[in-house]
């Protein structure tokens, strides 16, 4: 294993106070129990949104944290959900009076350490959970699908709406409706490596690809001799448009995701390539997002999430931004 | 039960977790994600750490803050189930009364109840309820027997056969639950490490 790092029980500690630092302008860190907020309270009557889960995943969640976006996250260990007291924490510290939104990405863990979490918070509050990843099917093998990268445009497009003095209510059934909207899948190259582990997650020859990987490098649907690019990104689609079946004038976001390890250079050359596979199947892209936003540490990789956009959603993805991973019209 | 009980149980059981790291390890990469095992190590480290400050404590609170320990210290499903397993004991009745064999088994038993509750997981579903969900069942029978140490060597078994039975089923819960067909013929490394803690506390009552 060869990464930047002193000593692992200090690794995740280092690397919030390092975020922290660098982005004194926009957050605090708090730490033990962690937490990432706002430099700046919450204005009365704002719904506060809270995110969270593993880190590794960085910038996801505590990047998104900022005017427009989130208004705090809580980092776990790596790959692990983070506990109940964080949360409760991070509820306490940021909620303004008018409620606190939970955005939970659909893993096991998470999901009982956030359900705890808002047990015990005592204020009001309720939770959105993203399960976007089409790549397990809907079977009666299969209860549930996993919350992966549409979880950056559920908390972009309902924060937008919590800044513009959207209800708790109002607020949860907009990131209900994103998250229905939007379909996600993901391929790795490469396994990626849990410090606490000190070797790679998996075994993938250099030839090989896994179709449908998680973003821990969970396996997915299947593990592939690798193609050309236009044949991956022809087969992602594929899954998403059965799924999400956009109708011909409907718009679109494409959102084109790094697992972290792989270029910007490789990354814009999938949104071509889904640009022109989209396009010759009349399926119409009105907005884009390319970039490292919902990673799996080193791992080398993409996925790709369309979101069908209504008006509303267009509104809110458009408005004024300013977190440490994304920034706009402010 | 009490506090000196709990505290050699954490030792002995993270010797045993320790030194069958390496397979619970390999068993989450095949069809989890990997972070089973840290979890579960830094658990028993922290509630092993935690020595000098419950040791002297009555039951009810020493169980609270193992409880408050793993519960936020571990993170993960592991850390919610254990912490609410712990929550779930403390809040037992009469905890400053002696603890017997038959309140021990009650206290377990419902502290399984609570996990079933907080995973929305039932028997079948490839997760540490395999495991643990028939060994309370086996308890519930055994809690009213004076001559409990033979019935102890039959969890031992059925703790061992369910962890086992966990290789062939699909899974519905947890992070396997997203491989359908492919979780298949890998043992869940939740049940494994379940069944290596009840197999550890089981012996130490049954040769103490």
């Amino acid at each position: 294993m060869k990464k930047f790092i002193n000593n692992n029980d200090d690794f995740l500690k280092e690397s919030l106070t390092g975020f922290g630092k660098a982005h004194s302008d926009i957050i605090n860190v708090n730490l033990d129990p962690s937490f990432v907020s706002r430099k700046n309270k919450t204005k009365d009557g704002k719904v506060s949104l809270i995110s969270g889960g593993g880190s590794g995943h960085e910038p996801m969640h505590g990047g998104f944290v900022g005017h427009g976006m989130l208004d705090a996250a809580c980092p776990g260990f790596v790959f692990s959900a983070p506990t109940p007291d964080q949360m409760q924490a991070a509820a306490e510290h940021v909620d303004s009076g008018a409620g606190v939104l939970f955005i939970v990405k659909n893993y096991s863990g998470d999901i009982m350490n956030f359900q705890m979490g808002a047990e015990m918070y005592s204020g009001k509050n309720d939770s959105i959970v993203t399960n976007d990843d089409v790549a397990v099917e809907d079977s009666t093998f299969t209860t549930g699908r996993r919350g992966v990268a549409a979880t950056v445009l559920v908390e972009k497009i309902v924060g937008s709406l919590a800044e513009h003095s959207g209800s708790l209510e109002e607020c949860k059934k907009l990131g209900e409706k994103v998250n229905k909207n939007a379909g996600t899948m993901g391929v790795a190259f490469t396994s990626c490596t849990v410090p606490a582990a000190g070797k790679p997650t998996f075994d993938i020859g250099d030839d090989e690809m896994e179709f449908g990987v998680g973003i821990h490098g969970e396996p997915g649907r299947k593990r592939e001799k690798i193609q050309p690019s236009k044949t991956i990104v022809g087969n992602i689609l594929e899954a998403i448009l059965d799924n999400l079946k956009p109708e011909k004038n409907e718009k679109n976001l494409l959102f084109v995701n790094g697992m972290g390890g792989t270029p910007l250079t490789e990354l814009y050359l999938v949104y071509e390539d889904a640009c022109q596979i989209l396009q010759s199947k009349g399926v119409q892209v009105t907005k884009s997002l390319v970039g490292n936003y919902c990673t799996s540490l080193e791992m080398q990789g993409a996925s790709i999430t369309l979101l069908k956009c209504d008006d509303e959603i267009l509104k809110h993805w458009d408005s004024p931004v300013h977190t440490a991973a994304m920034r706009w019209g402010m | 039960m009490s506090v000196s009980f709990l505290i050699s149980q954490a030792k002995g059981i993270q010797k045993v977790i320790d030194e069958n790291s390496a397979e619970i390890e390999v068993l989450d990469q095949k069809i989890g994600d990997g972070d089973h095992i840290f979890n579960i190590q830094r658990g028993l480290k922290l509630v092993v750490e935690l020595e000098d400050s419950i040791k002297d404590l009555p039951l009810a609170k020493a169980l609270n803050m193992i409880a408050m320990k793993v519960l936020s210290g571990i993170g993960g499903s592991s850390g919610a189930l254990f912490g609410t397993f712990f929550m779930t004991m403390a809040k037992s009745p009469d905890l400053d009364k002696d603890v017997d064999f038959n309140k021990a088994c009650e206290m377990i038993i419902s502290g399984i109840k609570a996990m079933k509750e907080r995973g929305k997981a039932d028997v079948g579903e490839k997760t540490m309820m395999d495991v643990l969900i028939p060994v309370s069942e086996k308890l519930n029978e055994l809690k009213n027997e004076s001559e409990f140490k033979s019935g102890l060597n039959e969890v031992i078994k059925i703790a061992e056969e369910r962890m086992l039975s966990t290789k062939d089923m699909l899974a519905t819960k947890g992070r396997a639950s997203f491989l359908g067909e492919r979780a298949k013929g890998h043992i869940d490394p939740g049940a494994r490490s379940s069944q290596l803690i009840i197999d550890t506390i089981c012996k130490s009552v049954i040769n103490n």
